[in-house]
């Protein structure tokens, strides 16, 4: 992986929630146009890991950052950096759907009318929603309710909304988990294809999953005092057949979760 | 025994006893139907003898006169125009200060004690008598601001008397906007100020509207602190501008059912019926506005 250009670089990177100490000493690095998977146990803080790369962990009351997260070699944390900037430039996907109860136009050029964007939104709305693979279902009513859409189509909605400005890196909390399996498949292709143009950051409890669409996967486990702290990155190939530490491969084989 | 069924489990009997037990669900619903109908009844004949007594009163010349001695040549108009002015400046104070500051609290007040303090008092002026309203407001907007006897006075007397209750309710309706919806928005690159007008505002306005028609509903309907502000009855012309002095419905109605004369009961009832229309009418353009709003999210 060393030819990897990479994206994102968290550097001693701690969290804390009012006294409670959510991660520890995190170094990683997302390499550009990859999709990268954070696995591990419940309540690791693979999830608080990854809103710490658009800064959306800052909207809890009571949060705190030490450390920096570099994006081309500015830390997305210097006091003169906008948190709005960032997250325009670093998109997220939930875990539940959460189209705004707009129509699926409206939902798409959401991003694009914050933002200021001049120029044709119909050509944006259009090139967005191709590119989450929704365009042909929804062509036809793109003036209806974004609500009427299945789950699935819901989520890919979401996907097309945060594509629509752009961004150089998705970050995605466990997209699939209200999903049933054929739309989470939908999810999975949609990774792939897309991860040739834009960075995919990805939090999932599927195992499985982590193992079919990452190129890097980072495991993290829960510290004594309940702090998450990376145990191990790689390449997802090596993780998942030949993890270095052996809590990697205890939690990898399923001995414990 | 017939009806009694029983089922040995061992370490005891279960006893089904499922005749008796759906009599008493029978007895129980019975009581929440009588208790429904109490509220029916009532208002039911309210409004059957309002419109009995009324109806032969309501005429062009009862909507265009001005209140008279005389039962026959006495009119409503001057206190209909002044409810009208009253509620609509009533709610052009009201709707921006009472949503503004449900939205402060939910959005942008910081957690801690003056809030908490803030909001537990809001809670409690949404029960003071609506008199003391009346007090304060004649001391406040009357005499001190020296707004004189106004519309103007009335107007925001009875604008910090429904305050609380669009507070409350628009509190509520914000609250009940899904976190998700934030979440999105944030994520996209939206600032505080974009979250809350493109997504919270046009999420929560069902139930915003909601909220200040039941306080507009209230404010029309209130005689004391308009008669601490006001008093007049007699009133021969309308009011033009916010500073005239002006009467309303309620306590022209007051002022005819309290006269000896039989005839004034009926003056009275027939300006019920106005106070009615008026309210009704309010209440359909919300409920318009507010089902248009609604349908269009979920189309």
């Amino acid at each position: 992986m060393e030819q990897d250009s990479i994206v994102l670089r968290a550097q001693g990177l701690n969290v804390w929630y009012g006294e409670f100490q959510a991660l520890r000493d995190i170094d990683l690095e997302i390499p550009r146009n990859r999709v990268t998977a954070f696995i591990g146990p419940s309540g690791c803080g693979k999830s608080t890991l990854l809103r710490c790369f658009n800064r959306m962990n800052e909207l809890l009351p009571n949060s705190s950052v030490q450390g920096r997260i570099l994006m081309e070699g500015q830390d997305i944390y210097a006091s003169n950096v906008d948190p709005t900037e960032i997250r325009a430039r670093i998109g997220m996907v939930f875990q539940k759907p959460n189209p705004f109860p707009k129509s699926i136009f409206d939902n798409v050029a959401f991003g694009l009318k914050v933002n200021g964007f001049q120029g044709n939104v119909q050509e944006v709305v259009e090139r967005s929603l191709r590119r989450a693979a929704l365009w042909d279902e929804v062509k036809d009513r793109l003036n209806s309710s974004a609500l009427r859409l299945s789950g699935g189509q819901q989520q890919r909605l979401c996907i097309a909304r945060a594509l629509a400005v752009e961004p150089e890196v998705i970050l995605m909390d466990e997209p699939a988990s209200a999903l049933d399996p054929i739309a989470t498949l939908a999810i999975e292709d949609l990774m792939r294809e897309l991860a040739p143009e834009v960075t995919i950051v990805i939090v999932t409890h599927n195992m499985q999953q982590a193992a079919r669409v990452s190129y890097q996967t980072a495991f993290l486990m829960m510290g004594e005092d309940r702090a998450g702290y990376l145990v191990e990155h790689g390449a997802t190939p090596e993780i998942f057949t030949n993890p270095k530490d052996e809590r990697t491969e205890a939690y990898i084989t399923g001995r414990f979760s | 025994m017939a009806g009694e069924v029983l089922k040995n489990i061992g370490a005891g009997t279960l006893h089904y006893r499922l005749s008796a037990r759906k009599l008493v669900g029978t007895a129980a619903y019975m009581l929440f139907l009588l208790a429904v109908m109490v509220g029916i009844i009532g208002l039911v004949t309210l409004l059957v003898q309002v419109l009995v007594e009324g109806l032969p009163w309501l005429s062009p010349h009862f909507l265009t006169s001005y209140s008279s001695r005389h039962p026959e040549e006495a009119g409503i108009k001057a206190a209909m125009v002044g409810t009208i002015w009253l509620m609509g400046l009533t709610a052009a104070f009201t709707i921006p200060v009472g949503v503004g500051a449900a939205i402060y609290l939910e959005e942008y007040a910081p957690v801690n004690r003056l809030t908490r303090l803030i909001e537990v008092n809001i809670a409690n002026l949404a029960g003071v008598p609506s008199i003391v309203y009346g007090l304060l407001g004649l001391a406040l907007f009357v005499q001190a601001l020296s707004m004189g006897r106004s519309l103007l006075a009335g107007a925001l007397t009875l604008s910090l008397l429904v305050l609380p209750i669009v507070i409350l309710s628009s509190r509520e309706a914000i609250k009940a906007v899904p976190y998700t919806y934030r979440e999105a928005a944030y994520g996209l690159g939206a600032t505080q100020w974009e979250v809350v007008r493109r997504v919270i505002i046009p999420a929560a306005l069902p139930g915003i509207l909601t909220g200040t028609i039941l306080a507009m509903s209230r404010a029309i309907g209130e005689a004391a602190p308009v008669i601490a502000i006001s008093a007049l009855v007699y009133l021969t012309f309308v009011p033009v501008d916010p500073l005239d002095r002006f009467t309303v419905l309620p306590i022209q109605i007051f002022n005819w059912m309290s006269r000896p004369q039989e005839d004034f009961r009926g003056l009275a009832a027939a300006g019920i019926i106005i106070l009615l229309v008026i309210l009704l009418s309010m209440n359909s353009v919300a409920a318009f506005v507010r089902n248009r709003y609604q349908a269009r999210s979920e189309e």
